[in-house]
């Protein structure tokens, strides 16, 4: 039996690795919800505030929710300019403000951006944010640097001063905060394609361009089957409002 | 107390030792698989250290190397413990080569990333203390 005994110990400690290891991934994979249609659908009442990049009527919809000092959202926002060239009108792309409170700046960054958001300019505000991020990022004092590149994109720096610090500016970043919240986003980048959450391990080149084109395939059947996940995201945003 | 059964007791500390650092290898590679360590959300540094391009091996995250590692060393920790011959050598050797990869993760950390991520430093721990149980080992002459 004795020499026996080492090899029942190893292949024991192996299953309770492998079960264990299946375990953790089983619970550590973000459980999330696909986006209400109402959330991103044309002329309805959120388009008009939602940052939209590439063709307005594109029939592929990618939604990133993102953090401007989160390294990785930095990398992926410059794919996405290649995505929007390489779709051209078959894909647009909506910016979601999830500023990591890990992040010190994160917040203030997204204020920022949505305060340039009021005179126009969110995106000239978005990429300076992201090429400028190991700048200000470490900075002591980034609203400094964040009025010097509002100045840059040619803001009225009055203007965005005082609305940096407004309400309204606040509400917005809290608004898709809270959308990602009831979603179940945790990280950023995390990114949906029309309205469907597209998996982590996906987030590289290959996956987010497989995740596109599966849903320019699709788009024929489009709105029938797309607001079966979103019926069931409104009933569950009813249920947890109960 | 013997050599002998000496021997026997170092090699099940290194056996248990080991477990402890194949338990934080796996929750890394899990984390890799998964796609959490290419986003942020946990800890900056620990993010910026394993979403590195260091943090893989041709696409493979190095966590599932390490994983390997600290399982050998349990498997021939064990047969050494059980006397069979040639573990305590493959034993030394799986140890040698992780304190190596050990080093150069930590000068990586310190001085390419300038980060730092606790779990990596608790699994390069591990390492030196595997490594100081086994050159506290007595020869295979000694009785």
């Amino acid at each position: 039996m004795k020499r026996y005994l080492p090899f029942v110990i190893v292949a024991g400690i192996a299953l309770a690795t492998l079960g264990s290891g299946a375990l953790l991934y089983h619970a550590k994979r973000p459980q999330l919800r696909a986006i209400p249609e109402s959330t991103t659908a044309p002329g309805k009442s959120d388009t008009e505030s939602m940052h939209v990049r590439g063709n307005p009527d594109a029939p592929v919809t990618m939604e990133e929710f993102a953090d401007f000092q989160c390294p990785p959202c930095g990398n992926f926002a410059g794919f996405a300019e290649e995505l929007l060239k390489e779709y051209d009108s078959r894909l647009r792309i909506v910016f979601r403000n999830f500023p990591l409170p890990v992040h010190e700046h994160a917040h203030e960054a997204a204020m920022a951006a949505e305060a340039a958001g009021l005179q126009g300019r969110f995106w000239e505000m978005h990429d300076v944010l992201y090429r400028e991020q190991a700048a200000w990022s470490k900075a002591p004092n980034a609203r400094e640097l964040f009025e010097s590149y509002a100045g840059t994109i040619g803001l009225n720096l009055d203007q965005f001063k005082t609305d940096v610090d407004s309400e309204q500016v606040r509400a917005k970043v809290d608004s898709d905060h809270a959308l990602g919240d009831f979603l179940g986003v945790k990280l950023t980048p995390t990114l949906f394609i029309n309205h469907q959450p597209v998996e982590p391990k996906d987030k590289n080149p290959a996956g987010v361009r497989a995740a596109i084109n599966a849903a320019l395939a699709e788009k024929p059947k489009s709105d029938a089957d797309l607001s079966a996940p979103v019926n069931q995201a409104n009933q569950n945003q009813t249920n947890a409002s109960k | 107390m013997t050599v002998s059964r000496f021997r026997t007791i170092l090699f099940t500390v290194t056996a248990l030792v080991s477990l402890v650092g194949l338990a934080d290898a796996t929750y890394l590679t899990v984390q890799a698989f998964t796609g959490e360590t290419l986003s942020c959300g946990g800890s900056p540094d620990c993010f910026r250290v394993l979403g590195s391009s260091y943090a893989r091996v041709g696409g493979v995250p190095v966590a599932l190397f390490g994983a390997v590692a600290y399982f050998s060393v349990f498997a021939f920790a064990t047969f050494a413990a059980f006397e069979y011959a040639r573990a305590r050598t493959f034993l030394i050797l799986t140890i040698g080569a992780m304190f190596l990869a050990t080093l150069w993760f930590l000068y990586v950390q310190h001085f390419v990333l300038h980060a730092y991520c606790r779990y990596c430093l608790f699994s390069a721990a591990i390492t030196f203390l595997l490594a100081g149980l086994v050159i506290a080992l007595p020869s295979s002459q000694e009785q």
